[in-house]
């Protein structure tokens, strides 16, 4: 099975050095990694952000900041981790690595086009960041209207220009994945034998390419708008306030989708290999990602029930939102289902993954207290909210991220990180996580309404817990960077396939050549089917 | 079958035309065409959320929209309709013309598109200008007696977004079509791959179907009266 | 740090237990589902670990476990949706009978007017009992009214109205939120609610200076600015009104037929409208004389002229 030919193709690493070959590159592999060390860049500067909000709501009086810094600082934590982090993250780096080398390709079907998104992605984030050392933007990483286009006096048009420049990097991104997904599969590669990641990143393509245009167009009306002080969604000119919020949540609900797609793909792939099965439920896993992409679109007024837009909206927009539980709630049930009668082993990865459907459970579970219509009006807006959408962005994507990012790791850089250390911050990075959010279910109950820079005293316990949990999670991630990039030089060399994993990746060298494969494979099986399990070497 | 491709792919290499990741011509051409329709279905968005913010305020809003569409140069807007819909007819003829590896013939139609294009953003720049004299650019030059509805400014202010987004998409076609009629004036294209004139032509013909739509909604639709 | 401290929120409101069940109901679904699928994994990971001599067994999916998972969710969410939807439209349907108080929203702070008059910023006194009525509007961008302790909230827009309402019934003093970010002061346009028993909320009401009542300032209102020159509003006892403009007593609540011939809610949005954009949906059968009011009447003139035109009862008794 391992690629024994000689002479041995260079890696993709290998063969050219040099800066020009590396930021004028065509192989998705650097790509990848191109976007591994952007994405990386803005995930800390977001998780700077996260550090000092914290700091800042360890005592119930503004003490460490004037309300106008914290302002800024939540917005800034919004707008880096959501467009620049969560969005791109495991698309972008994992999927641009990996979806040629799982369908048997040599490339994307774009190569040019995949370099451009990288470099409108890294202006659009440049450009954000200049706005946030030119003064910052205070609008919160929503952008209402009439505040963000006639009140704020921050720098609104060149955060919101930046958000926009980067939504042509998404737009182009799934393009490129979805005429790859369509054109480029190997010989037998047949959709029900593709393996269930590239399923979720033909979803989130479709997404991608459907809904970013229409943020696109929102953020460029409301700089137009504060351009020009025209009203287009400023009552005082006759605009509609709430029309703006549609427009936006029309894509940024479904955005959040975006966001978990790709994880739920990660997760599926690394519980099949640790527990040596094939996904059960295979074509239940595959479309409810279909069913999540289709319905995402159909639920955005869930985010206004307390707007002023009619009851009757919010009746259907909360019938409509309850039914997205049931695809995700279908995954869960199928992955958990995976283990039995498996072969479970606990490598880091899976140590990820099986935190990730713990906290995905409960984050998708809160999200019906949301969509229900007498709940949401106590907790819209709350911080209960708050806990909700990092379960669900921080417990599902972050995690299933890092599970990607540790299953494949050998594959991508060739290096073997510390296991043993690996596993504790696994361990380390959940604890830590629940300590942070929990409490925040119980803040968001209470009423402790998000964006508050100074909150009532009886809050404080509360909020002490989260920030104590905050600086366990804060180690976690340190300590995963520094393990990671030690491994670069120091770690043991990756064989193909160290996991003992299924999929066509794991046939090709670790780190894989630069053409990926030598010869076009051709499939005969099913994806995560194993030849004739022989004993399990252990 | 597996060895045999390799070859194939180098051997089309020689003449640039095929990718090193693609196994066949047609496979190219197919990745191509279905990732410009993609990227047109992004464009339907783009526009179509547009479209939306127009409906909402022209339902709020009637009687700004059928003055400010009556404010508006029927006859400027129909020549242009024409000379766009022309364009896409010698476009189209490009297009067939790259499919029958005649590639002068293509460039020259592609020229033709162009100056169609140039004359359609001439005419516009005829209409900015007297909107700009009357006091109608919303922001810039605003002239409060301009019109008797007090949301006017509204209108006037989606439509140089609408149709300056439609204007920004052709500029960008023009540039395209500098470089896809260079190539083909050079014989660059053959008759197995003449992509780019292929998706440039979607493209084209996109831009003049968004025009299709924001023709009557500027324009021609004046209300419940129907007066003009 | 510990004074106060809570894990549940004071239940003050007519609606709050009501809330707090349903709430409750799905932190049992929660846990319940949460507890069986770590369960799962657990007894999974303990008894399918790998091990010397243990081989992963192929088991290919189960339709009828799928249709129970899809099927079984399905059931509880709309379960849920119905308990949910039932509850809020009870919370957004406002009743015939209450007292009504106008909120009024800007950056940072709460203006708020009682039904005879008297009106206060960031703190409004209630009487416990009674259902409470908020008309409310902002000056400036959204902000969001919110009671934890009544467990309801809603957004204040600049240029439209919304309304809540609730019925305290438990004397005390709860926070009052502005959960809409808005802005700098955003988490310092807070205050509270004070709710009192009816014969103290009298003695309050009392102690404050007089003011108009929102019904005698509309009144006033309405012959300063000469309304009544061409909308007549006399006693319930004169001729038809001015043909110039519409007669308005007794007008609010019907529906309005307009000169393009469609039907409009005689309201508290359409009467903001016609003060401001009188031109806009013109009643059918009048010229458009009259001016635009915009810049002359602010929001609280709105809202007491919106008060008188509510309270002119119709010349002959409706059915």
């Amino acid at each position: 099975m391992s690629a024994q030919a000689t002479p041995k193709p260079p890696s993709y690493l290998g063969g050219e050095y040099g800066m020009r070959s590396w930021f004028l590159t065509l192989d998705h592999k650097r790509i990848g990694l191109l976007y591994l060390l952007g994405v990386t860049f803005f995930f800390l500067v977001g998780g700077i952000f996260a550090v000092l909000l914290r700091l800042e709501l360890l005592t119930p009086a503004g003490d460490l900041f004037q309300s106008e810094t914290y302002n800024k600082l939540f917005t800034l934590h919004g707008v880096f981790m959501v467009f620049f982090f969560l969005l791109p993250a495991i698309p972008a780096v994992l999927g641009n690595f990996l979806l040629p080398l799982m369908i048997g390709a040599r490339d994307l079907a774009f190569p040019r086009i995949n370099l451009l998104s990288w470099y409108i992605f890294m202006v659009g984030g440049l450009f954000t960041t200049y706005a946030m050392l030119a003064g910052g933007v205070d609008t919160g990483w929503t952008f209402y209207t009439p505040y963000s286009s006639t009140y704020a006096n921050s720098h609104v048009i060149a955060t919101a220009l930046g958000i926009f420049i980067s939504g042509f990097s998404s737009i182009l991104t799934g393009v490129n994945f979805i005429a790859t997904i369509h054109k480029l599969r190997a010989p037998g590669l047949t959709w029900f034998r593709l393996p269930l990641f590239v399923w979720a990143h033909y979803a989130t393509s479709l997404i991608m390419v459907l809904g970013t245009p229409v943020v696109a167009i929102t953020i460029l009306l409301v700089a137009v708008e504060r351009l020009l002080h025209v009203g287009i969604f400023d009552p005082a000119f006759g605009g509609d306030p709430v029309l703006f919020q549609h427009m936006f949540w029309f894509y940024s609900h479904p955005a959040v989708y975006i966001m978990i797609l790709p994880a739920m793909g990660v997760i599926s792939e690394v519980i099949a290999c640790f527990s040596r099965k094939r996904v059960f439920g295979y074509s239940f896993v595959a479309f409810s990602s279909l069913a999540i992409a289709v319905l995402g679109f159909l639920v955005w007024g869930h985010h206004m029930f307390v707007s002023g837009q009619s009851l009757y909206a919010g009746v259907v927009f909360s019938l409509l939102s309850m039914l997205v539980a049931i695809p995700s709630a279908v995954k869960v049930f199928n992955w958990t289902a995976t283990l039995y009668r498996g072969s479970i082993a606990f490598d880091a990865p899976m140590m990820y993954a099986l935190g990730f459907i713990g906290l995905f459970t409960i984050g998708g579970l809160t999200g019906i207290f949301l969509a229900t219509l007498a709940v949401d009006l106590h907790v819209h807006d709350t911080y209960f909210v708050i806990a909700h959408f990092h379960f669900v962005m921080v417990g599902g994507t972050v995690m299933a991220y890092l599970a990607g990012l540790h299953f494949w790791w050998p594959k991508m850089l060739g290096r073997l990180y510390p296991e043993l250390l690996a596993r504790v911050t696994a361990v380390i990075i959940f604890v830590g996580f629940n300590l942070t959010f929990l409490p925040q279910f119980v803040l968001g109950y209470l009423g402790m309404p998000r964006r508050y820079h100074v909150y009532p005293d009886e809050f404080q316990v509360l909020n002490v817990l989260s920030t104590a949990g905050a600086s366990i999670l804060g180690l976690g991630f340190a300590l995963t960077a520094v393990y990671l990039t030690w491994s670069l030089r120091y770690g043991k060399k990756a064989v193909p396939n160290p996991f003992d994993a299924v999929g066509l990746e794991w046939t090709v060298a670790s780190p894989p050549p630069a053409h990926n494969f030598e010869h076009v494979p051709s499939v005969h099986h099913e994806a995560y089917e194993r030849e004739r399990e022989e004993p399990a070497r252990v | 079958m597996s060895s045999a491709a390799p070859q194939l792919a180098q051997g089309a290499h020689a003449d640039g035309s095929l990718a090193h990741h693609f196994e066949s011509h047609a496979q190219q051409n197919q990745a191509a065409t279905l990732g410009m329709w993609a990227f047109l279905v992004q464009e339907v968005m783009f526009f179509g959320g547009l479209f939306t913010v127009y409906l909402v305020y022209r339902t709020l809003h009637p009687g700004a929209f059928a003055e400010g569409s009556a404010h508006l140069p029927r006859d400027l807007g129909t020549l242009n309709t024409g000379v766009l819909i022309g364009s896409s007819l010698t476009m189209a003829l490009a297009v067939r013309c790259g499919q029958l590896a005649q590639g002068k013939r293509a460039a020259l139609l592609i020229v033709a598109t162009m100056a169609l294009a140039a004359v359609f953003l001439g005419v516009k720049a005829v209409e900015y200008g007297h909107k700009w004299e009357d006091g109608l650019v919303p922001g810039l030059r605003w002239n409060p007696a301009a019109g008797a509805d007090a949301h006017l400014n509204l209108f006037y202010a989606l439509y140089f977004v609408m149709t300056g987004c439609h204007a920004l998409h052709m500029l960008i076609g023009l540039v395209l079509m500098v470089f896809v009629a260079r190539k083909a004036w050079r014989g660059g294209y053959s008759g197995a791959n003449y992509l780019g004139i292929e998706c440039l032509g979607l493209y084209w013909h996109f831009v003049d179907l968004v025009w299709i739509f924001l023709f009557p909604l500027l324009y021609l639709l004046h209300g419940p009266g129907g007066h003009a | 740090m510990f004074e106060n401290f809570s894990l549940w929120p004071e239940s003050a409101s007519s609606l709050s237990g009501s809330i707090d069940a349903l709430y409750l109901f799905l932190i049992g679904v929660s846990v319940f589902f949460s507890l069986l699928i770590v369960a799962a994994l657990g007894l999974f990971s303990v008894r399918y670990r790998r091990r010397p001599g243990h081989v992963a067994t192929p088991v290919e999916g189960s339709l009828p476990l799928e249709l129970l998972w899809t099927g079984v969710p399905l059931v509880i969410v709309l379960f849920v949706f119905a308990w949910g939807t039932k509850l809020f439209v009870r919370a957004r349907t406002p009743p015939e009978e209450a007292m009504h108080f106008t909120v009024t929203g800007k950056q940072w702070m709460w203006k708020i007017q009682h039904p005879s008059g008297q009106s206060e910023i960031n703190t409004l006194h209630l009487p416990v009992g009674q259902k409470i009525v908020l008309t409310m509007i902002s000056e400036d961008v959204i902000h969001s009214f919110y009671v934890p302790a009544f467990r309801v909230k809603q957004d204040v827009l600049p240029g439209m109205y919304t309304s809540l309402w609730f019925e305290p019934t438990r004397t005390g003093t709860y926070h009052l939120f502005c959960a809409e970010y808005c802005g700098t002061k955003h988490s310092e346009m807070v205050g509270s609610v004070v709710v009192l028993d009816p014969a103290e909320y009298q003695a309050w009401l009392d102690g404050r200076p007089s003011e108009k009542d929102p019904l005698q300032a509309g009144a006033l209102l309405f012959q300063n600015l000469r309304c009544d020159t061409c909308h007549f509003s006399g006693p319930a006892t004169g001729p038809a009104g001015s043909p110039r403009g519409p007669d308005l007593a007794g007008r609010f609540g019907t529906d309005v037929t307009l000169s393009d011939g469609q039907t409009v809610r005689f309201d508290e949005r359409y009467v903001r409208e016609s003060i401001l954009e009188p031109a806009k949906r013109l009643s059918a059968g009048f010229p458009a004389l009259m001016p635009s009011y915009k810049g002359q009447v602010g929001e609280g003139d709105l809202l007491a002229l919106i008060a008188y035109l509510k309270s002119l009862k119709a010349p002959r008794s409706r059915p």
